[in-house]
């Protein structure tokens, strides 16, 4: 149906580089996956590969402060990084005929970093982060769930223990040095893949990233993740906590363990995450929004993420006058169904996955980071096109023995967030 | 290998060509417009039935009307009930939606272009026969009460409410949120939502746009059988009353007693989409505050850290709406941030612009056009708000021509025109406690504290 066009190749340095033309219109994405995220990060420095993504925007040698966004603000590009679990991303998209300067700025920064690095900058980022924070987690309701599911699902030992944007105590702790450190550890063309997407002429583009990147040293192997990075296939009991927050209504996230992202049953979850909670004729939508008026809303997501094991979140907030035990009654009640999933469940969450892949895929941007993702997670940016396939090859019989296995209340972890008392 | 010169940025090479979107236009038996864009790389289309009438008609006492009533339209209609339209379009693979903002009612669709035909007939259906079933509409009223309380948790929805209500007052359809209050909702009925609707969704109150792999002249022949009854009839003028513009500087605190952050919106009412300072307007604000280098989020964030993002925007409704400053800030930072919103306005409507700012402005949004005709939903887009403000098929045309004119003395004449910190509305949602003394100490106003959700003035604390 799309066939993404892919030239993949990899400078002396180790720098992966994705190429893929499609000039439907005149605009070039430059997307680069640094194989580092929160994962990465050790004891007390929680929140740190974020952090650093800040400090990338800052200037470098040749940039000066606010440069990045300058420039590229005046060439009518758009630009932006994010730090994940597995990944940190920079990423532009440009008018075609200003490629160049999007390889400039991204080469100076992975090349020039550190003579540009200053206690001001750090100190002003930090703030600026901590009011992130308090913007995504400590100001908003049920603000802080990712953070307590990962500690839930996760044990100690893991790298996925803790959450991205990390805690305050330890962004306090951050210094120019751990901006140093982790920069000559991760930041190095053999950690890195880029990818251009959209409309230039491959033989030039292969030139100008030779020009920028390829005299860039090779950095040191990449230290393994650190901690514990196996996990058993299941959690083998159920873990719960129960949050006191001043929120209106109670909201319940039911989490299961899942096998990681790539996998054959990572897809299985993903499509059923789809029949569970995905439109208004999904089976939870169906059940408790529409008929028993339970729950208020129904949310379910499959983490695209690598390490050891997935996560499956399923979340309900309660109706006024419903309790949280009813919206967990129910919603337990509704996931058993999944013993009867049949060819019509599966066909309405492919055809919905297959959709929004194709119209997703028509911004170059999209295409340009999910080939990064590809070629960094699993060395293979050629799922881009066969990934479609994967979700297709999911029968009913493979999500009733996926629910079977992974989806009952021995694996899984519920996290419930109710009023606080008023008065008490 | 040459020693690369870094020391610069590189040149851009020669400007590439940019298609504007080629607009089909027909007129169906009914008078239906309807716009075509054919754009035929990919197999997907994007369409989208818009009706011309949308919450601006909703005074008060029935707030949320339009809202609701969008709602339902895909909760039934005469020939299918609405697990069926679910049901459906699921395995169209159509992801239906329909919305509606303050000028429009927009049912809309993108699916794969082989199953374009039986999709467009599920749109009309929802569109134009919606059954408004006493049952669904008891169950999404409902429904959007539990998403009012809901809204009450959201700092961001609770100052931005607020906002509009100080700003617009209790007798403009602006003063309530779009979905509506507990109060409002609460007496919307089947009657109301149904009488809305057929009073307004006519073929001279409406146009259909299509975007992406179809052919214009097959699409208007395919839907004329679907057409039927749909025939022109009057539809209510519907106009927004005036109101009186407030008489200086209050700041409002919403109380969130404990609060880690500030929740800040700063203006007053802004032009319409139609103002002819349009193009000023825009590079005024992406000077201002709507792009990340702008003034206020240079300030905030990169020399303050009070904040992750500070920005700022004119609404641009038909009938004119809100400009708002906007930003979260740490509690111990409001007053100063209020301080620094409001010399910023100020001295950008007493200081022209520097070269620089003004040159990357224009080129920011006259290079960044292309961007913005991506994907058939982004032409879509354009295409709509092109046809429901009336700006001509070939609006786009001279769009960069129009930006680059835009001169320092253009954007001053346009700031002191459209700007005015003299009279303006702020609203904090955050700890009283915390931030009334340093507010009172800023001296631009009095310091009311507000209750959310409803607003109703509790004491006042300022001179």
């Amino acid at each position: 149906m799309i066939r993404i066009p892919i030239e993949r190749y990899q400078l002396e340095n180790g720098m992966d580089v994705v190429l893929s033309r499609e000039d439907a219109a005149p605009v070039v994405a430059v997307n680069l996956w640094y194989g580092v995220g929160s994962r990465n990060e050790r004891l007390g420095r929680t929140g740190f590969a974020h952090l650093f993504e800040h400090m990338m925007f800052q200037g470098s040698k040749h940039v000066p402060e606010m440069g990045h966004f300058s420039l590229i603000e005046k060439a009518g590009g758009s630009l932006n990084g994010s730090t994940w679990l597995d990944r940190t991303n920079y990423y532009e998209t440009l008018p075609s005929n200003y490629l160049e300067l999007g390889l400039w700025l991204e080469s100076d920064r992975l090349g020039w970093l550190l003579p540009a690095m200053t206690q001001e900058k750090l100190d002003n980022q930090r703030d600026v982060v901590k009011n992130e924070r308090r913007w995504r987690v400590d100001n908003q309701p049920y603000g802080d769930w990712d953070e307590r599911i990962q500690m839930l699902m996760y044990p100690p030992d893991h790298p996925y223990h803790h959450s991205v944007i990390g805690s305050m105590e330890d962004l306090d702790a951050a210094s120019l040095e751990d901006v140093e450190q982790f920069f000559r550890t991760y930041y190095a063309p053999n950690n890195a893949v880029l990818t251009l997407c959209g409309d230039f002429e491959p033989a030039h583009a292969r030139e100008l990233i030779a020009k920028y990147f390829g005299g860039l040293p090779r950095g040191p192997d990449i230290p393994p993740i650190p901690g514990r990075t196996e996990l058993e296939p299941t959690l083998g009991g159920e873990v719960r906590e129960l949050v006191h927050q001043d929120v209106s209504l109670p909201r319940v996230y039911a989490t299961y363990r899942i096998p990681p992202f790539g996998t054959e049953d990572y897809y299985t979850a993903l499509v059923t995450s789809y029949i569970l909670g995905y439109g208004k004729a999904a089976l939870l939508y169906r059940t408790l929004v529409r008929e028993q008026q339970v729950a208020q809303d129904i949310v379910t997501y499959a983490f695209p993420i690598v390490v050891g094991a997935s996560m499956l979140v399923i979340w309900a907030t309660a109706r006024p006058g419903r309790t949280a035990q009813q919206v967990e009654q129910a919603l337990t009640e509704q996931v058993a169904q999944l013993r009867d999933a049949d060819d019509a469940d599966v066909q309405r969450a492919v055809n919905l996955l297959a959709t929004e892949r194709l119209n997703e895929l028509q911004r170059v941007d999209e295409r340009a980071d999910q080939l990064s993702m590809y070629t960094q997670l699993f060395d293979e940016p050629e799922r881009i096109n066969t990934e479609v396939d994967r979700i297709r090859a999911v029968t009913p019989e493979r999500v009733r023995a996926f629910a079977a296995r992974y989806l009952g209340t021995d694996n899984r972890a519920v996290l419930t967030y109710v009023p606080t008392e008023v008065g008490a | 290998m040459t020693p690369v010169d870094r020391s610069t940025p590189p040149l851009a090479g020669p400007p590439p060509r940019v298609t504007l979107p080629h607009i089909e236009r027909r007129t169906l038996s009914n008078g239906l417009p309807l716009l075509v864009v054919e754009k035929r790389e990919l197999p997907v289309v994007d369409v989208a039935l818009v009706m011309r009438s949308g919450a601006r008609a909703d005074l008060p006492p029935v707030a949320g009307r339009a809202h609701l009533a969008a709602d339902l339209l895909d909760e039934g209609t005469a020939t299918r009930s609405a697990l069926q339209i679910a049901e459906q379009a699921d395995l169209l693979g159509a992801s239906l939606h329909s919305r509606a903002s303050w000028d429009e009612t927009e049912v809309g669709l993108h699916v794969l272009s082989p199953r374009l035909a039986p999709s467009i007939e599920l749109l009309l259906d929802v569109a134009l026969q919606p059954a408004f079933a006493d049952a669904e509409v008891e169950r999404k009223r409902k429904e959007r009460l539990a998403a009012i309380v809901q809204e009450q948790d959201e700092p961001r929805v609770v100052a931005a409410n607020a906002f509009m209500r100080a700003v617009y007052g209790d007798a403009h359809p602006f003063g309530a949120p779009i979905g509506g209050t507990s109060a409002s909702v609460s007496v919307l009925d089947r009657s109301v939502l149904a009488e809305f609707h057929a009073a307004r969704q006519r073929p001279g109150n409406a146009y259909l746009v299509v975007v992406g792999d179809v052919d214009a002249d097959a699409l208007a022949a395919s839907l004329e059988p679907l057409l039927g009854a749909w025939a022109a009839a009057a539809t209510p003028a519907d106009a927004v009353p005036a109101h009186d513009p407030p008489a200086g500087t209050t700041i409002h605190v919403v109380d969130r007693p404990g609060a880690p952050q500030s929740e800040l919106r700063i203006g007053h009412p802004g032009p319409a989409r139609g103002s002819i300072d349009y193009f000023p307007l825009m590079v005024l604000n992406t000077i201002f505050g709507g792009a990340f280098t702008s003034r206020l989020n240079t300030r905030l964030r990169e020399e303050k850290g009070f904040t992750y993002g500070a920005g700022s925007a004119f609404a641009f409704r038909r009938d004119g709406g809100p400009f708002i400053a906007s930003s979260a800030v740490f509690t111990g930072a409001s007053a100063e941030a209020v301080g620094i919103v409001l010399d910023e306005m100020h001295r950008i409507r007493t200081e022209p612009v520097s070269e620089d700012e003004l040159a990357r402005a224009r080129s920011y949004l006259a290079l960044g056009l292309p961007r913005r005709l991506e994907t058939t939903a982004d032409i879509l887009r354009i295409v709509s708000e092109q046809e429901l403000h009336d700006l001509g098929d070939r609006y786009y045309d001279d769009y960069v021509e129009r930006v680059r004119a835009v001169s320092a003395a253009d954007v001053l004449r346009a700031a002191e025109q459209h700007l005015d910190p003299a009279h303006a509305t702020v609203v904090v949602a955050g700890d009283h406690a915390a931030i009334a003394p340093a507010l009172e100490a800023l001296g631009v106003g009095p310091v009311m504290r507000v209750t959310p959700p409803g607003g109703t003035e509790l004491n006042r604390t300022g001179s």
